[in-house]
């Protein structure tokens, strides 16, 4: 089995998942090398996932942290009542954040479902990043989400439709129901099928996060499983959750896959991304997110590319914060606009 | 800019309201000493906090006849829910001055103002929630029916969780109904005597706990002082020995918790990154001052290099400076002497082979500071596998079964606590039964509760602290009164009534303990 890191990076994705778990992605082979990865003591994560939530971010730390929140997040809006109108507000608030101030950055992405891809696209002009690494990214979510119960045509259709229509971004959720009855090989497939999905047709790809949807796996060595499992299948970025189920996004899930992340970028150089979403609401919390990253894989994860907030509400609490920090007293909602 | 070199977040030190000269605590007011008052240092600074009174033995017999006067007048004749009441109000007055306590704890000890501020002052306040709650229900101690108290107890604690010792020795002790005699450390004064101050705001009546200050030889006036039923003392196995001595031959009681050299055990099948955690903060905490400090590593050799790897990461994201700032993870050795004593045995260790290694960061001008420093290539017969250094080093040796974890771990005259690593529940239970040692942790190190007894083997030490065994302690069977009254009183009742009365000389039950 080859594992020292440069023989690792000589090899492309596929090859690689291979020569890690020793022959092809059956699901015995998955299981073996899944169930071979040290386990989580789930008070150990809750305790260290507990001291990073109390390290003390003050004065010109917290105004950077503010600053670098904004810029990580994916302003989302999923509901069965969006509205291309309800879209276009969305990306005006992800395109001037606080109207007052235009010193703030902007935000990652907007994330919307697949069909208010064209409206996102439209809203955002000359503005929209479309690969390049200026403007707003237009993330959709697919694969039949939230629950991802649909045929693999189903799901590679709706895939299709996004990117076709622009996305720059597509937020797959992986099939619960396979991997918790141990069809590894099966939750596998359908990821490289999407991931070879994403791809353009001039050749690039499409951005492709993988929701594990940790509510629904239960355990932190499920967590850990599924994210090595969506990591040797191709996944750019690991993203907890949907926000649809009643658990979402937890300090100590982000920080065991952040742990997987830095492992992964141990054995193969390759640096892969993290997308906690849902149940991220305040500065204080997204704070404690931003320390967990720089502790544990380190600063530079601290951009786009490698770390996102999946959220809604966060975003104008942090706007609050930054009023706060830059005036020296507190605003107020009324002072922070809805989107 | 760097984010995580976080900007500074000191905690405030406008809480706190220090004298610039403490007297000693007797008979319930500050009276001054008849020693000469010596300084109490910052050690991270090295400024002066405050001047401490020093009690000479004359001042020790003053303060152990206020704790008899205490003991035969008041105290003794108190209901044990009355008891209960006082340290009730102990624990909330604790509660509501945490914040001060922790920062004065912080500048006279050097620990880390987030260790003083989560674990020493939050520790001390449950354990005399724990112990108030007892202090009516002695019958369930384990020591019989209505046990009575043994009298005056004399209590000498260290410098590393000065509070939290003396919370240790105090709550037990009085929930029993006995009166006490406290010296702390010399170095670490400053929170006994704010706790003084908490003991006079909640009118504890006068003399049931006095506090002599000073330096070794106060301390031998007061385990030495006739009028004394029991000695607890916490500190090095030397001092501990010299204690024993001192008593051989009295009927003083004698609890002893000592030095160790706990065995980290890291099993291949560890939860690994909680591992490191474990092995972090089982050495590194409390800057090593843990007289249970993980200080022996022993990893699976399987995983060794992998283990050293990811520890040396973890490592280099320690945050060493400014104890009070509130980002602090490793704060200031608390003497010069004790630097001198970490430098000395680290240097042997170089010497002796061991490979040493520790993160890049930078040492603080003014003060005692020490890097936090691993030795790889460790073998038993080096001082550093074998010497308690309390002081952030670890020394890494390996094993390569079980068997030979077990017997390297016990292979120590110490036997105060250990860790054990593995993701295999029975493995775990298997590996606990043959350790030699008091406290034994799986997959967490470091964690206390007032409920858990605590104590040693071997060198480490005897008797226990905390919990239902740290009560008894300071409790022994029923009052003679009592045993006569029952019909067919067997002999075990009588030696059980000799023993009870305070004034009867040595009791050969006591050696069996």
């Amino acid at each position: 089995m080859t594992s020292s890191p440069s023989a690792m990076a000589q090899l492309n994705t596929g090859q690689r998942a291979l020569a890690l778990i020793g022959g092809e992605a059956t699901d015995a082979n998955l299981r073996r090398y899944l169930h071979g990865i040290p386990g989580i003591d789930a008070v150990g994560l809750e305790q260290r996932a507990a001291d990073l939530g109390s390290r003390s971010i003050k004065t010109s730390s917290k105004k950077w942290a503010i600053d670098k929140i904004i810029s990580l997040i994916d302003l989302t809006t999923l509901e069965g009542a969006d509205t291309p109108g309800k879209v276009r507000s969305l990306v005006g608030k992800a395109l001037t954040p606080d109207a007052g101030d235009p010193t703030c950055p902007r935000v990652a992405a907007v994330c919307v479902y697949g069909d208010m891809v064209p409206h996102a696209v439209a809203a955002l002009g000359s503005a929209h990043s479309a690969g390049t690494d200026a403007g707003v990214n237009v993330a959709a979510v697919a694969t039949a989400f939230p629950s991802g119960r649909a045929s693999l045509a189903i799901k590679l259709a709706d895939v299709r439709d996004a990117v076709l229509a622009g996305a720059d971004e597509i937020d797959m959720v992986i099939d619960r129901g396979a991997f918790l009855s141990g069809r590894f090989g099966q939750v596998y497939d359908e990821i490289v099928a999407v991931k070879e999905t994403c791809r353009r047709a001039d050749g690039s790809y499409a951005h492709l996060k993988v929701i594990l949807e940790t509510g629904e796996l239960n355990t932190y060595d499920n967590v850990r499983r599924a994210s090595w499992l969506a990591i040797l299948a191709g996944g750019d970025f690991i993203k907890t959750s949907t926000g649809k189920v009643p658990v979402a996004a937890t300090l100590p899930v982000t920080l065991s896959m952040l742990e997987v992340v830095r492992d992964w970028h141990r054995l193969t150089g390759d640096k892969v991304g993290v997308k906690p979403a849902g149940g991220i609401r305040t500065s204080k919390d997204a704070i404690k997110y931003i320390v967990t990253v720089a502790e544990t894989v380190g600063e530079e994860w601290l951009t786009p590319h490698l770390f996102r907030f999946g959220a809604s509400s966060l975003l104008n609490d942090v706007l609050m914060q930054r009023q706060k920090m830059t005036t020296g007293h507190y605003s107020g909602p009324d002072y922070v606009t809805i989107d | 800019m760097s984010f995580l070199d976080y900007a500074p977040a000191p905690e405030s030190q406008a809480l706190l309201n220090l004298r610039s000269d403490y007297g000693l605590f007797i008979d319930g007011e500050f009276v001054a000493g008849r020693g000469e008052p010596f300084q109490t240092i910052n050690p991270a600074t090295e400024k002066q906090i405050a001047m401490i009174a020093h009690a000479n033995s004359a001042d020790v017999d003053t303060a152990v006849a206020a704790a008899r006067r205490a003991y035969a007048h008041t105290w003794s004749k108190l209901s044990g829910s009355d008891r209960g009441k006082y340290l009730f109000r102990i624990a909330r007055l604790v509660q509501e001055r945490a914040r001060e306590l922790a920062v004065a704890e912080t500048l006279d000890n050097g620990k880390p103002i987030k260790e003083s501020r989560d674990v020493d002052v939050p520790l001390v306040a449950a354990w005399f929630f724990y112990y108030a709650g007892w202090a009516d229900k002695l019958d369930h101690a384990g020591v019989g029916p209505t046990p009575s108290s043994r009298g005056v107890a004399a209590q000498v604690i260290p410098w590393n969780f000065p509070l939290l010792m003396l919370a240790w020795k105090i709550a037990p002790a009085l929930a029993a109904g006995n009166t006490v005699v406290i010296k702390p450390a010399e170095t670490t004064s400053l929170t006994a005597l704010l706790f003084a101050e908490i003991l006079q705001q909640a009118d504890l009546p006068a003399g049931v706990v006095n506090i002599v200050t000073g330096g070794r030889e106060t301390g031998q006036a007061l385990v030495g002082h006739p009028d004394v039923n029991l000695v607890a003392f916490t500190g090095s196995t030397g001092a501990g020995r010299a204690i024993a001595r001192s008593v051989a031959g009295t009927d003083k009681k004698v609890i002893l918790e000592l030095g160790g050299k706990a065995a980290n055990i890291v099993f291949d099948d560890a939860p690994i990154d909680q591992a490191i955690e474990g092995i972090v903060n089982g050495i590194f905490f409390n800057q090593g001052h843990v007289c249970c400090a993980g200080s022996r590593l022993l990893v699976q050799e399987s995983i060794h290099d992998d283990v050293i790897d990811r520890l040396k990461a973890r490592l280099s994201t320690l945050r060493l400076g400014d104890p009070l700032d509130k980002n602090t993870d490793i704060g200031a050795i608390n003497s010069a002497e004790q630097l001198k004593r970490i430098r000395e045995l680290t240097d042997i260790g170089e010497q002796e082979g061991a490979e040493r290694w520790s993160p890049d960061c930078v040492l603080p001008d003014n003060g005692f500071w020490f890097k936090p420093t691993i030795f790889t290539n460790v073998s038993t017969s080096h001082r550093i596998a074998r010497d308690e250094v309390f002081g952030p080093v670890l020394s890494v040796l390996t094993f390569r079964t079980p068997a030979e974890a077990i017997a390297k771990a016990n292979n120590t005259p110490f036997g105060l606590s250990a860790g054990i690593w593995t993701e295999k529940g029975s493995r775990m239970l298997a590996v606990a039964d043959k350790l030699r040692a008091g406290v034994i942790w799986a997959n967490t190190f470091n964690r206390f509760d007032p409920a858990s007894p605590f104590g040693g083997y071997k060198e480490s030490g005897y008797g226990r602290e905390g919990g239902r065994h740290g009560l008894a302690s300071y409790l022994k069977p029923a009052a003679s009164r009592a045993a006569a009254r029952t019909v067919n009183a067997a002999p075990a009742a009588r030696i059980a009534a000799t023993e009870s009365d305070p004034k009867t000389p040595v009791s050969r039950k006591k050696a069996a303990k």
